[in-house]
């Protein structure tokens, strides 16, 4: 495990008396790329402005390399943005763009002209010295961007949603780009974005933030498959979210049914939710399964049919290669090791939102 | 075709209704008789004469002295406020925006009283500077209104983009949003300075006596017959700014077409 | 950060002060010596005295001219904010030049140009008698107010008018037309209503300055006719009587508050957004 790098100790920071985070606390080793996942007004993007220093916290604070950073204003950091909408200068064209930050500095020409060149091909645009912003397209501006803010070799760079203007395709091509980046230049990242997605693909590290608080901080698989409340389990991914009750270890009562599971120390006879993933919904045509359901709803989607079963007085939502028309008498059944059994929420927020969802 | 036809005979005749008396004191300026009522002949000696006349040269230098000072520093406070006015809260920045408008919703003449009954309360001394000191009051609103939906527009991150890279808020604010609101304030000032030139009813109402401006000039002089000479000076001031304005509307428009083209040539010799 | 942003706060002081002692104060001024006698006592006489016949008069004279003129403005300025809103690329320089360029001509000599060309023998009476058709004999009335007001403000109807149209999304024309609507019913179904707010602050613009004008009415309706700004400013440049000035300009501002206020209810949300 690498070293800490930058620790958020107890941040909390509201605005016109709405609290945004409360009581938070992260560390961000060095060389990792983390990223900050949840909805829109979760405080993700909060954290990130605490940490490039456009907000200072009421309470708690920024340290940096076990340094006390919270009130150093943003010029004074050795961090940098990718801002959301890009933020280049209009005015300036692509070289001035870049060199913005070198020239402050009091570079030589000649190190802020190879630091361009370099830059620029990191990205993959060289030649584009002279062009303006506004003549590149999005992902174009997006990767300028990008130069702009590691030619200054920060020790971290923040994302903030950078590819939520571009469109689907360009997204994709970009994840894989900022992980060759994040490669090459061996620096944190720490990004933040609402799609899980994308938070699955790039990061080492998800934390996953609703309301201001964290729900759940860990590496993609674990965030997937072993969601720790229902929030988490709704968020990412589609999921079957199923309240029941834990019998004992390693069995649980699902709507009337009893499934092995793996789970244990969860007491005897206590209420819990269950995550089902889609595609772990196992449907047979006999009446070999568990529960007997009809299908409801089919749709194809590609890689996956995309169905919806009742059963036993739930919607069951199943992914599978398998297609099973509308009407069909089906029987479910679901491996042990695929039921993560969740704690009922602690409070009502979650609650709400596990019901909405 | 025919729909079109009546389009332009509508535009030409508001052209021709907004440009017959600009036409009539054009040649008015040209008139030999004395008395606009009748065409005398044509001659160029008002231009002449004007040079000579210290009332309407006086008059300009103060109108232009004003003019150019009013529209200078309400620039200036305009669009220092601005920057401030963004950073306020929803109902501060309600409150100022609303004492903004007053000066441009509220009657000319109003405004002239009120500044007037201002100025003798506290003894101020009549003469150009209580003149100043209006046309600045009145100059700022059409700063601030064309400045602040330019500072709206800015891109927010554009500025913390700065700041991120190193740059301190002063350096940050002349790099980044000073060139991006200049048209704004470019516009506001060329605003401020024609409608200082413009007016007269706050003149009017703040001036001292033996104090004038072109347009107080104009307004005394209406009963007793307008000297031909301030009809030639007009005449100067109108045609100097149509070449003005044409060279200024003409010269981005070939910019804009160049630089795409420089641009794109550049690179391929540059890079 | 937030230090940051109370010292860029505080930059605007300047301006506050500014608004403060040259608008706010004067303002209270007219309030103040509006309801006051000479002696400085309160009164409410002098915004009373608004109903001695030659004020009211002068008010509904004022009011009738500026209804009339606004009314125009809004015929002649509509279908020329529709024309220039179409031509789109060349129109801003156009506005320019129609309506911009001609401000650098004093208004004072502009409007005096029209005593010129509507006299007796004046230059319309000529080509009119020429072309053989009757003389206009419109000097010195309240028909020669109107057409003052009308060149004078006309700008500021077209401009808010202009601003407004040309923002309409093509697209939404487009969606009416795809729809089943004329064109007809384009216009008074999509155009016209999305519109409003610039007629409104277009009618706020014209209304206001016409109402309140000494200048047009002294030029060219003769000195016969007074209208309310012309009483006005013959009490403080002539009778030096403040306080009867005062008072009725406070009258003045109660009906420009009122257009204002009805102008706010139509333009909900809107801003100023007329330059």
């Amino acid at each position: 495990m690498n070293k800490i790098l930058i620790d958020l100790q107890h941040i909390s920071k509201s605005y016109d008396g709405q609290l945004i985070l409360d009581d938070l606390s992260l560390y961000i080793r060095e060389n990792e790329f983390l990223t900050l996942l949840g909805p829109s007004g979760c405080g993700k993007t909060t954290t990130l402005r605490i940490l490039g220093g456009f907000e200072t916290p009421e309470q708690g604070k920024v340290m940096f390399e076990g340094e006390d950073i919270t009130k150093v204003p943003p010029y004074k950091r050795q961090v940098n943005t990718v801002f959301q909408k890009y933020a280049l200068f209009p005015h300036m064209n692509i070289k001035e763009n870049i060199a913005f930050g070198l020239k402050i500095k009091g570079k030589t020409q000649n190190y802020i002209d190879d630091k361009i060149k370099y830059s620029l091909k990191l990205v993959n645009l060289d030649g584009y010295e002279n062009r303006m912003p506004d003549s590149l397209s999005g992902g174009q501006q997006q990767r300028i961007a990008i130069a702009r803010a590691i030619v200054n070799e920060p020790k971290v760079l923040l994302l903030d949603e950078p590819l939520g203007a571009l469109d689907l395709k360009l997204r994709q091509d970009m994840q894989y780009e900022l992980i060759r980046l994040k490669k090459e230049l061996g620096i944190t990242f720490v990004y933040v974005t609402h799609d899980q997605e994308e938070a699955l693909t790039m990061s080492d590290t998800i934390v996953v933030m609703n309301q201001g608080y964290i729900q759940q901080v860990g590496p993609p698989e674990k965030i997937y498959n072993e969601p720790e409340n229902a929030f988490v389990a709704d968020f990412i991914g589609d999921s079957n979210i199923i309240r029941s009750t834990m019998v004992r270890d390693e069995l649980v009562n699902i709507l009337g049914v009893e499934f092995k599971c793996v789970d244990v120390g969860f007491g005897t006879n206590k209420p819990v939710d269950v995550v089902i993933r889609p595609e772990d919904v196992i449907l047979k045509e006999d009446e070999s399964g568990k529960m007997k359901g009809v299908v409801s709803h089919l749709i194809f989607k590609g890689v996956h049919y995309e169905m919806e079963v009742q059963a036993n007085g739930f919607e069951w939502l199943v992914h599978s290669t398998k297609c099973f028309p509308v009407g069909t008498v089906v029987s479910i059944d679901v491996d042990p090791f695929n039921i993560q059994i969740m704690n009922k929420p602690e409070f009502e927020d979650e609650e709400a939102l596990k019901i909405d969802g | 075709m025919i729909k079109k036809i009546c389009r332009n005979i509508y535009l030409i005749l508001i052209f021709v209704f907004l440009y017959a008396p600009i036409v009539t004191l054009v040649v008015l300026s040209f008139n030999k008789s004395k008395t606009r009522a009748k065409w005398g002949g044509f001659t160029l000696k008002w231009y002449g004469s004007l040079f000579t006349n210290e009332a309407i040269m006086g008059a300009l230098m103060n109108t232009l002295l004003i003019a150019l000072v009013a529209s200078v520093v309400s620039t200036l406070i305009g669009t220092i406020a601005c920057i401030s006015i963004m950073n306020l809260n929803k109902k501060m920045r309600s409150v100022v925006m609303g004492v903004t408008n007053i000066p441009m919703l509220n009657a000319e003449i109003v405004t002239g009283i009120s500044l007037m009954l201002l100025f003798i309360s506290f003894n101020f001394k009549f003469g150009l500077g209580t003149i100043l000191l209006s046309h600045i009051t009145f100059c700022i609103p059409y700063v601030i209104l064309s400045v602040m939906p330019r500072m709206q527009q800015l891109n927010p991150y554009a500025y913390e983009a700065a700041l991120d890279l190193g740059a301190g808020p002063v350096y940050g604010f002349f790099k980044v949003i000073l060139p991006e609101i200049m048209p704004g304030i470019a516009s506001g000032f060329l605003m401020a300075f024609t409608m200082s030139l413009d007016d007269f009813i706050i003149t009017h109402f703040t001036k001292g006596a033996g104090v004038d401006t072109l347009s107080t000039k104009i307004y005394t002089e209406v009963k007793k017959g307008i000297k031909p000479e301030m009809y030639a000076l007009s005449t100067i001031i109108f045609v100097t700014v149509l070449i003005l304005l044409l060279l200024v509307n003409y010269k981005p428009l070939e910019k804009r077409q160049k630089t795409d083209k420089e641009v794109k040539e550049a690179v391929k010799v540059g890079g | 950060m937030d230090n940051h942003k109370r010292n860029l706060k505080i930059l605007g002081s300047p301006y506050y002060l500014w608004s403060a002692f040259f608008i706010i104060i004067p303002l209270a001024m007219v309030f103040y010596y509006g309801l006051t006698d000479r002696s400085g006592a309160f009164t409410l006489a002098n915004i009373a005295s608004i109903i001695q016949t030659e004020h009211i008069k002068g008010l509904f004279l004022a009011l009738e001219l500026s209804f009339i003129s606004t009314v125009i403005c809004i015929l002649l300025a509509y279908p020329l904010a529709m024309i220039l809103s179409a031509r789109k690329v060349s129109s801003k320089s156009f506005i320019v030049l129609i309506f911009i360029l001609p401000m650098w001509m004093n208004f004072l000599l502009r409007t005096m140009a029209w005593q010129t060309l509507l006299e007796k023998t004046g230059v319309i009476n000529s080509v009119l008698s020429f072309l053989g058709l009757p003389v206009l004999k419109i000097i010195n009335t309240p028909s020669a107010i109107i057409l003052g007001m009308v060149y004078n403000f006309l700008p500021f109807m077209v401009l808010p008018l202009y601003n407004c149209i040309s923002k309409i999304d093509e697209n939404v024309i487009n969606a009416a037309r795809d729809l089943g609507a004329n064109s007809l019913k384009v216009f008074t179904r999509i155009i016209l209503p999305l519109s409003i707010p610039g007629i409104i602050s277009g009618i706020t613009m014209v209304f206001i300055p016409a109402l309140t004008t000494f200048v047009i009415s002294k030029l060219l309706g003769g000195s016969k006719i007074l209208l309310i700004g012309n009483i006005i400013e013959e009490e403080f440049t002539q009778a030096s009587n403040w306080n009867l000035g005062s008072g009725l300009s406070i009258v003045l501002m109660i009906f420009i508050i009122v257009s204002m206020v009805i102008t706010e209810i139509f333009d909900k949300g809107g801003e100023s957004n007329f330059l």
